[in-house]
């Protein structure tokens, strides 16, 4: 009964730390860098988001297509790495960018730039989740 | 819309996922950097070797 009360609180404020340890994989991948910066680092985190924003919007800017459906299994593979991109994706889309269908070879490498950025995203989340949960130290 | 040489398109490539592997591959800020560099030139260093092969085989 007596250890009851201590055992209590003892856990408790590690539990409050600990708080909900997906939220900087969510928050990285909705938001390239977002992760790092919830646990402050800064730097890292602007680095990240500028490589892949970077790449997302060279990839738009070379008429790089953009995935909407699938078709066949290589157009789910794009879709799943332009998902990757989060809510770049989802504002691109709705503000229609990217093109319906690859004209020129520019546009095939801006195409492969878009996807790569979705998965270097998912890798940037995931790392941040790491960091989070302590599996990855500083 | 922006039309880059392909050696362009590639140092950018390798550029910015070079720069995500370091940070996200490596522990501290030395190692990072130095791992960057590496996957950075062993890209850009790839494309050309696999470039010149292609050219020729293509003779």
């Amino acid at each position: 009964m007596a250890t009851t009360p201590n055992r209590n609180a003892a856990a408790g404020p590690q539990a409050a730390s600990q708080g909900f340890v997906y939220l900087p994989l969510i928050a990285g991948w909705l938001v390239p860098g977002a992760g790092h910066f919830l646990l402050r680092k800064w730097y890292r985190g602007a680095l990240l988001a500028a490589s892949i924003i970077g790449m997302f919007a060279l990839g738009l800017a070379m008429q790089g297509k953009l995935y909407a459906n699938a078709h066949d299994i290589l157009d789910l593979l794009g879709l799943a790495g332009d998902l990757g991109n989060g809510l770049l994706y989802v504002v691109s889309r709705a503000a229609g960018l990217g093109a319906e269908s690859v004209q020129v070879t520019v546009a095939d490498w801006g195409t492969r730039f878009i996807v790569v950025a979705g998965m270097l995203n998912v890798i940037a989340a995931v790392d941040a989740h790491n960091l989070r949960t302590g599996r990855k130290h500083a | 819309m922006i039309s880059p040489s392909h050696f362009t398109a590639v140092v950018l490539f390798a550029l910015f996922v070079s720069t995500v592997f370091g940070i996200t591959m490596r522990d501290t800020p030395r190692r990072m950097f130095r791992y960057g560099l590496y996957c950075f030139v062993m890209f850009c260093g790839s494309a050309i070797v696999l470039s010149w092969v292609m050219f020729l085989i293509a003779r």
